[in-house]
């Protein structure tokens, strides 16, 4: 491979490491509002939900194992984790981007937050499913 | 009571700017000038001091006027950019007293205080003195498209050029952003340009609005394309103090919020249009003939 193919295929790579772009600002800005105001909801229930008993009862290990068994309660965990991972891992993306104006800079924020958003998931869903004990009662 | 004193504050305030504009005295009629003194092209390091003058006043006094006194009579090597004198060319803008203004459109009197301070706009790389460099502003406002793109255009015929057409509503639609003089007040003002200088600012985006809603635009989608990125339009914070400081009324963050709803697709509303008065037949003499009918009934009565 001659110095001048190297140079263009190395180009090639950056140009494609620089030109992805998965979906445009205003995409993200409409998920940005979306999970934001469905997190407020799910939110407000998973807070209600502590005053079906005593608060300090609610919170007793035995009872907040019951909540996991119970399938519905699982699936309301798991979408506030998952509203609120996107909603505040953008709001994070979003002030990192504006410390530094740099194109490798814009491209590492977003490929660390994607990462970051995708390994708390997993791993907040691995909790509640263990926690569940793939009961449906 | 309290309408009373707020009388009394209003009497003595206009009292002390009656003194300073009529006095003759040279202690009540001037102003101490502070300004702000660099050359960043022969001294790089960014130092800088402020020298001060005192300058005679009189009522319609501006600050560009001060300026010019100050070198005229002090110190002839102050820096100042200025043309119009009548806030149209938009060249004299400058922070005067912590707030971005126009130097020609401020009078001393309206400021109250007898120490005046002139410093560059902020948000601009300085040049020398009071003169900031403006490239990567109108680089900003090149970027939006600041022209109008018609491919129906039938602009390589030119004999069979025609005009576009156009409502007054239409008109109404955009007018207000139109009148931007591309001062750089709102780009000073606004606290995103201060830390992302990849932000269009204010200016540019509201010409951005002022191209999008025109009706003889026909390609607004590559327009939305350019300040659809990560350091475009949604990087507005809408603090709201470009429209604060904006001399000609422009209001540059409701050109911002508009378009920012158009790419969102959640409104499509465009600017609240005042209704227009009905010019078809000559107000003066409909109000004449109003006018008679009132005497015609008084008489009767």
């Amino acid at each position: 491979m001659t110095s001048s193919n190297f140079k263009n295929n190395s180009n090639k790579r950056t140009r494609w490491f620089t030109n992805i772009t998965l979906l445009r600002e205003s995409q993200i800005t409409k998920i940005h509002y979306i999970t934001g105001i469905s997190a407020l909801f799910v939110v407000a229930i998973h807070i209600l939900m502590r005053l079906i008993m005593p608060f300090n009862m609610s919170l007793e290990f035995e009872n907040v194992i019951l909540n996991y068994k119970n399938i519905f309660y699982a699936l309301l965990l798991e979408s506030i984790l998952v509203l609120i991972a996107i909603h505040g891992f953008n709001g994070l993306r979003v002030i990192l981007l504006e410390i530094r104006q740099t194109l490798i800079w814009e491209r590492a924020v977003n490929i660390l937050v994607i990462v970051a958003m995708i390994g708390i998931i997993a791993y907040g869903t691995r909790t509640i499913i263990i926690a569940n004990g793939f009961s449906v009662g | 009571m309290k309408i009373f004193k707020k009388d009394k504050k209003r009497d003595i305030k206009n009292k002390e700017a009656i003194e300073i504009s009529n006095t003759t005295d040279n202690t009540k009629s001037s102003v101490k000038l502070r300004v702000f003194r660099i050359n960043a092209i022969q001294d790089p390091k960014d130092v800088h001091h402020f020298d001060e003058f005192q300058i005679p006043v009189k009522r319609w006094t501006t600050v560009l006027d001060a300026l010019l006194d100050a070198k005229s009579y002090h110190d002839s090597s102050i820096a100042i950019r200025y043309s119009c004198r009548m806030a149209s060319c938009g060249s004299c803008g400058m922070k005067i007293n912590g707030i971005p203004r126009l130097a020609c459109y401020t009078k001393i009197s309206e400021l109250a205080t007898n120490t005046i301070t002139c410093e560059p706009l902020p948000n601009f790389p300085y040049i020398r003195d009071l003169v900031t460099d403006f490239s990567q502003f109108i680089n900003h406002h090149r970027s939006v498209m600041p022209y109008i793109q018609n491919k129906k255009a039938d602009i390589p015929d030119v004999n069979e050029l025609t005009e576009y057409e156009q409502t007054p509503e239409d008109l109404d639609k955009f007018l207000q952003f139109s009148y931007c003089i591309k001062c750089g007040l709102c780009y000073s003002a606004c606290p995103t340009v201060a830390t992302d200088l990849k932000f269009p600012g204010p200016q540019a985006l509201s010409q951005a609005y002022r191209y999008f809603a025109d009706s003889r635009d026909t390609d607004k989608s590559n327009r939305l394309k350019v300040i659809d990125t990560s350091h475009g339009i949604s990087r507005c914070h809408f603090a709201g103090s470009c429209s604060n400081v904006c001399p000609k009324g422009v209001d540059p963050a409701l050109g911002i919020q508009l378009l920012r709803s158009h790419l969102l697709g959640f409104s499509n509303s465009e600017k609240k249009i005042a209704k227009l008065q009905d010019r078809s037949s000559n107000p003066y003499t409909a109000e004449e003939g109003e006018g008679d009918t009132e005497k015609n009934e008084n008489n009767d009565k």
